[in-house]
């Protein structure tokens, strides 16, 4: 759902309005900018030893892989507003989610490249990623982020906690029953849950149009009473502000909300994917929406930022991600045997 | 102090109260546990004493409220599930064996998942192909889950609670002919059961009772059967030492070698399917310790791959009886020994 540019007079209302700082802003295009080149230099290492023959057991990185180039703002809009003691339970297409929950980059990397210094010891993987520490978890099965999300929402309102939970699932995800299942259960038990639909038009190479009855996912939500946005998932400002108003919601008390946020990724459903579904003019129009400078831009016109500003942002970004991806290069694999092990408890 | 209980559901039902009545971390979900005590007695009379706030009918979203179990358990709850029928494991095992069995793994151990999930099993009262199976194997087959299999009310409330501080997904499978609820067939026995919270520990399998001619060993409901058809054999002058696995995984291998080792014969009895479940995966442990002590080759008798079909004959047919047992243990001992 693209939105059109405000005017200098429009923009300016609307971050007031939404208590958008300085700093705020500035601290969202620094993560979408470590998202962005955390996401790349994967994709880079990702294709050693897969050229030129694209070999998905070789190289550093074994495996699918799925990055989320494109989809920054979406994890970075929802990411800002949640506390260590909230929940995110993300999808295969997990890596953007997980560093806008605060899951440290450096052991993100090395689960990615199967180090046993990595989150789970190089035992999850790319789409099995976990941090007990900042409620992060993630499933490769399309559709099962729904109700566990619904179920750490359900413990917290439970015991009387103040925290939320967030489920990410993408558009094709919304076709699965546990999106109706859970939508009627986050009512009926008024849990704290938002979940938010990620609609990036293809669900691997299906696009929505063949796939979808309804353009839109919103609908679903609405069909169960629950608040439900709409949002430019292009566009930082707009989901921030959606997300801040659903996850207030929630933590006060009123339930679950529902954010549609209409994006698209720039790279294949996954590496190595020939993208005969789409052609390269309509990645080319999208690229038009880049989120990234898309924020650097308005920050300039806010006078919030200048060129040497978000090139520093950027620069720090990617310095941060270098060291992480040192870190998982050399840090050792798993002894073998430990394969066997850490079944039960 | 102990009083006469009649079967395994108000077995089970108290040991959740008793725990729950101690801990805040468990909730009991699932399809009718208030009213009707998830159908087979298991969570009876715990809506009364906990309320709605902890004992939770939940719409019928098997893969909706086992989800959000694995979640609930993800941030520290302690879900007790009930999946009615195991039968209806389809609409749900996404979220049990994909996530709730190995979460704590593919987490390199951070997420503990304590899930205690309840199920009824097992035929022979006409319920046919889609209520009437056992299924533990599938469940057993797949790492991260314990299976539990309680034949008597005593180990029925022993386990539960172990499976209640246990920091594992615990499934029970309790048979529906041994929950001794009144509008089913009861083929357990009364027996004493301590009022007081004890547990049952898992692995350890149980001579239900002592022979030195051959080995029967089975779980659940089939415990009944074989010590029916103990007796049986024992007019005829043959003696039967009959096994309770009381829990798949983990399978306490050891008890079974040394019976095998004593009796030189084994007879293997199972409800659920024949092939590439819990009678074949016994023999392999059997042969694998007491090869070199068996007289004979194992024999099996499980549901002989089809679906339990609804006729009375037909399903007496493909569930295995007491006379089916005498007659399997009667043909292992015919066979000659080994050269």
């Amino acid at each position: 759902m693209w939105k059109p540019e405000p005017s200098l007079a429009d923009l300016r209302y609307t971050v007031e309005k939404a208590g958008l700082t300085p700093e705020t802003l500035l601290t969202a295009y620094r993560q979408m900018c470590l998202i962005r080149s955390f996401e790349e230099t994967i994709a880079d290492r990702y294709y050693i030893g897969k050229t030129p023959q694209f070999n998905m057991a070789a190289g550093p990185i074994r495996g699918e892989m799925h990055l989320a180039v494109g989809q920054e703002a979406v994890a970075v809009g929802v990411g800002m507003h949640l506390r260590d003691a909230d929940a995110v339970v993300s999808t295969h297409r997990p890596h953007h989610h997980a560093l806008a929950k605060g899951v440290p980059a450096d052991k993100l990397a090395a689960e990615i490249f199967g180090k046993v210094t990595g989150l789970c010891r190089g035992k999850g993987g790319h789409m099995h990623l976990f941090d007990a520490e900042h409620r992060f978890s993630c499933s490769g099965i399309v559709g099962a982020s729904f109700p566990q999300a619904a179920g750490a929402a359900f413990a917290f309102r439970h015991r009387g906690e103040p925290y939320v939970a967030v489920a990410f699932a993408g558009e094709g995800a919304a076709n699965h029953g546990t999106l109706a299942e859970t939508l009627n259960a986050a009512v009926l038990w008024n849990l704290p849950l938002v979940i938010v639909i990620e609609d990036n038009m293809y669900a691997d190479s299906t696009p929505k149009w063949q796939a979808l009855a309804q353009p839109h996912q919103f609908q679903r939500a609405l069909g169960f009473n629950v608040p439900a946005y709409l949002v430019d998932g292009m566009d930082l400002i707009d989901v921030w502000r959606a997300a801040k108003e659903a996850i207030e919601r929630a933590r006060a008390g009123y339930g679950p909300s529902f954010i549609e946020a209409v994006c698209y990724r720039y790279r294949g459903h996954f590496e190595g994917d020939a993208e005969e579904y789409r052609t390269r003019e309509e990645v080319e129009r999208w690229r038009q929406l880049d989120p990234i400078p898309r924020l650097g831009e308005r920050l300039k016109r806010l006078g919030w930022a200048d060129d040497a500003t978000l090139e520093r942002l950027r620069r720090e970004a990617e310095e941060e991600v270098a060291r992480a991806i040192a870190f998982a290069e050399q840090s050792p694999l798993p002894d073998p045997q430990e394969a066997l092990v850490g079944v039960f408890r | 102090m102990t009083r006469t209980m009649k079967g395994i559901a108000f077995a089970i039902a108290e040991a959740i109260d008793q725990e729950m009545a101690e801990r805040s971390d468990i909730v009991v979900l699932g399809e009718d546990v208030t009213y009707w005590g998830a159908v087979f007695g298991f969570t009876m009379g715990l809506h009364q004493k906990y309320g709605r706030d902890r004992v939770i009918d939940t719409p019928i979203t098997e893969q909706t409220f086992f989800g959000m179990a694995c979640g609930a358990a993800s941030v520290g709850m302690h879900p007790v599930v009930s999946l009615m029928f195991v039968d209806f494991l389809g609409a749900g095992f996404d979220q049990m064996y994909n996530h709730i069995a190995k979460n704590h793994y593919m987490s390199g151990g951070q997420f503990a998942m304590p899930v205690t999930i309840l199920t009824a099993i097992g035929g022979g009262y006409g319920d046919a192909a889609q209520h009437s199976q056992v299924l533990y194997g599938l469940f057993a087959h797949v790492p991260g889950f314990k299976v539990v299999v309680p034949a008597t009310a005593y180990d029925a409330k022993g386990l539960t609670i172990s499976a209640l501080r246990d920091p594992n997904p615990v499934v029970i499978f309790g048979h529906k002919l041994l929950t001794g609820l009144p509008f089913l067939p009861f083929e357990g026995q009364e027996e004493e059961v301590p009022e007081e919270r004890y547990t049952v520990e898992f692995g350890k399998a149980a001579i239900r009772r002592e022979g030195s001619d051959l080995t029967m060993i089975a779980a659940g409901l089939m415990v009944h059967r074989c010590l029916r058809a103990a007796d049986e054999l024992a007019r005829d002058g043959i003696s039967a030492e009959v096994i309770d696995l009381r829990t798949l995984v983990p399978l306490d291998t050891e008890t079974l070698v040394a019976s095998a080792r004593k009796t030189g014969r084994v007879l293997i009895v199972d409800e659920d399917y024949r092939s590439y479940g819990m009678t074949g995966e016994v023999s392999f442990h059997v042969q694998a310790g007491a090869l070199d002590a068996l007289k004979t080759p194992i024999r099996r008798l499980a549901v002989p791959d089809v679906p339990i079909p609804f006729s009375e004959p037909l399903e007496r047919t493909v569930i295995p009886s007491v006379e089916q047992i005498v007659a399997e243990a009667k043909a292992l001992l015919a066979a000659g020994a080994r050269a």
